[in-house]
């Protein structure tokens, strides 16, 4: 980095480049070298120094594979220091990193690299059924990891950048069945940080710890906004993630300052943590998001964590979170319902629209509308219509909210088949299209019923007319293999046919009220439950 | 022990399903019939009626396969408290 190896560096270089994440990455490289960047959970660390000059070989190497500005770049890996520092190095070659979930069906994986044309699959060795997904597949070992770091730098010019280049692509639930890419520039990443910085004044003494996949937006504060001011990443691979008495021990030992993590994660922390034997007094920070916390949970965790101060945050994909709501200290005791999402971040705004897209009277329910400069470029490959208003682009999220004095919004809910469980977005109709590739199914449909112990229990009714049915182990297998963990289905049940409406489209409200009305009979589920979830 | 740990995998995590169907050696966790939070749970109810602790790395793949496995682990953790 030329421009970035002389001793003026921050101030002009931030300013004339902060829309860019590398810069964050380069300036910091440059103000604290020896200081650590990221942490592997056993301790491994990388310095600014190592992480910047690492980040600039992965993108001699990318270069040299014939990716070129605009492309994209998959990672199909595990959460190490050496996959943190590949993304840095796809956008240090100006293309968008595309994390996939490793641990997920490899024919969704596969789906997601040809959807988005990815030039080069950075994947796990051991994953199998990539070949000939993409032009380059590197199987990413130590001997491939050394090779790469051996390949000459690249030294791009910092005004070579654009604030409209691509920065990542996170894959969604889509509708239809099939995953969606939301395209997100790095202007988009960093506009979206710049808020954050105002409410949460990051500095270098903060330790992040990194709990949400890299396929997940939650991830982007934790990420990239202790690398801007020089902090560290400590990064939360996916089995320790759902493992809380390791994460609290973790949190611990890595002396994190700011938590960020879905409320699942945190009422599991709460219960099975062990909280009050370990010692996390240096957490300053704790944020959730993903979907509402209950309120009893948040009092329990809040009991054992009485230090820092906690932020709800609300948002999607498309706009990265956008509005936020502080948790009163103490909760007020007649205080029953989960805290609203409150009011619009710094840089960004929200308006209520009908229908009809006009404003509603406050406190009347309608559509949340978002925009800033965190609000997305659009679904790959996909027409992505945006609401134009006075030269302003507004994203509609699909959530229905309404304004309540003195609180700030409040969700309501979704129109359409959109759920959130555990934190994960999931469309039904992509839980059906995997129940259906089955060969005995004829029919499926999924509903979701709110669950006070697991949040939001998913119910798969099905149609299998032939003998032997399958058992409903071998559904639950089945769905291993061909849904993401997080969508397989809690409840199988059979049926001879599935109710239809007068057009013949599936009959989801009386799917819904039979469940319903099962449920509200059935005695409570064992005491040994669990409330919350994990982040899976 | 295994008829009691069957009742409890059916009636919390496979509603319907006919018992015969849940084998001793049916996989649980490579097969995704438990998940992470269903191990938890599993956990929790195993340490508190067989008076064991379970150790967060001993709720792992190998140990929480299959019904058959769990016993031997359960059985290992008995007697070597005693």
């Amino acid at each position: 980095m030329p421009a970035l190896s002389g001793k003026l560096v921050s101030n002009c270089a931030m300013e004339t480049e902060a829309f860019h994440l590398c810069a964050y990455l380069e300036a910091s490289a440059s103000r604290f070298p020896r200081r650590f960047a990221v942490f592997d959970p056993d301790g491994t660390a990388l310095t600014y120094e190592e992480l910047n000059q690492r980040a600039n070989r992965v993108a001699g190497f990318l270069v040299s594979q014939g990716v070129r500005p605009g492309d994209r770049v998959a990672l199909v890996v595990p959460k190490t220091t050496v996959a943190y520092t590949a993304l840095f190095g796809i956008m240090k070659a100006r293309a968008a990193y595309v994390p996939i979930d490793w641990t997920g069906p490899i024919e969704r994986a596969r789906s997601i690299i040809t959807s988005c044309q990815t030039r080069v699959v950075f994947a796990d060795p051991k994953l199998q059924g990539l070949n000939g997904a993409a032009d380059v597949l590197v199987p990413l070992d130590a001997v491939a990891w050394d090779a790469i770091l051996d390949c000459d730098p690249l030294e791009i010019e910092p005004a070579e950048r654009r604030p409209d280049d691509l920065a990542y692509i996170l894959y969604t639930s889509g509708s239809s069945g099939i995953p969606k890419g939301v395209m997100t520039t790095q202007s988009n990443a960093t506009g979206y940080l710049d808020w954050c910085d105002d409410l949460f004044a990051a500095s270098e003494q903060d330790r992040f710890g990194n709990h949400a996949p890299f396929h997940f937006a939650m991830s982007i504060v934790d990420m990239f906004l202790p690398i801007k001011h020089g902090g560290s990443v400590h990064l939360v691979p996916e089995e320790l993630g759902k493992n809380p008495r390791e994460l609290a021990s973790f949190i611990a030992n890595h002396r994190l300052t700011v938590w960020y993590s879905t409320p699942a994660i945190l009422g599991l922390l709460a219960e099975f943590g062990n909280l009050s034997r370990v010692d996390c007094s240096s957490l300053r920070l704790v944020l959730f998001a993903g979907e509402a916390f209950p309120i009893k949970k948040l009092r329990q965790i809040m009991e054992l964590w009485p230090a820092p101060a906690y932020y709800n945050l609300w948002g999607s994909t498309e706009t990265n979170a956008c509005t936020y709501k502080l948790i009163p200290k103490p909760i007020p005791a007649d205080r029953a319902e989960p805290y609203p999402i409150g009011r619009s971040g710094s840089r960004c705004s929200t308006m209520v629209l009908n229908d009809d897209a006009q404003p509603v009277t406050p406190g009347e329910e309608g559509l949340l509308y978002i925009s800033g400069p965190s609000v997305f470029k659009g679904y790959w490959g996909r027409e992505t219509v945006f609401l134009e208003r006075d030269g302003v682009k507004w994203h509609n999220t699909g959530d229905v909210v309404k304004e309540r004095e003195g609180e700030g919004l409040v969700y309501v809910g979704r129109r359409d088949r959109m759920v959130k469980r555990r934190g994960f977005r999931i469309e039904l109709g992509e839980v059906e299209r995997g129940l259906y590739q089955h060969p005995s199914i004829t029919e499926a449909a999924a509903i979701a019923l709110p669950d006070s112990e697991s949040g939001m229990r998913i119910i798969a009714y099905l149609v299998a007319p032939r003998e032997p049915r399958p058992s409903i182990v071998e559904m639950k297998a089945f769905c291993n293999q061909h849904l993401p963990a997080f969508m397989n289905p809690d409840v199988f049940l059979f049926a001879e046919a599935l109710p239809r409406t007068r057009s013949n489209k599936v009959d989801y409200q009386t799917l819904i009220r039979r469940s319903q009305a099962e449920e509200d009979q059935k005695v409570p589920r064992s005491a040994f439950g669990i409330g919350g979830g994990s982040s899976e | 022990m295994k008829e009691d740990l069957r009742q409890f995998i059916l009636s919390e995590f496979l509603p319907g399903e006919k018992p015969s169907n849940l084998r001793d050696d049916t996989p649980l966790r490579t097969s995704g019939v438990l998940d992470s939070v269903a191990t938890l749970r599993l956990v929790s109810f195993i340490e508190e009626r067989y008076g064991i602790e379970v150790q967060p790395h001993e709720a792992s793949v190998e140990n929480f396969d299959s019904i058959q496995s769990i016993v031997s682990f359960i059985n290992g953790k008995k007697a070597s408290a005693s």
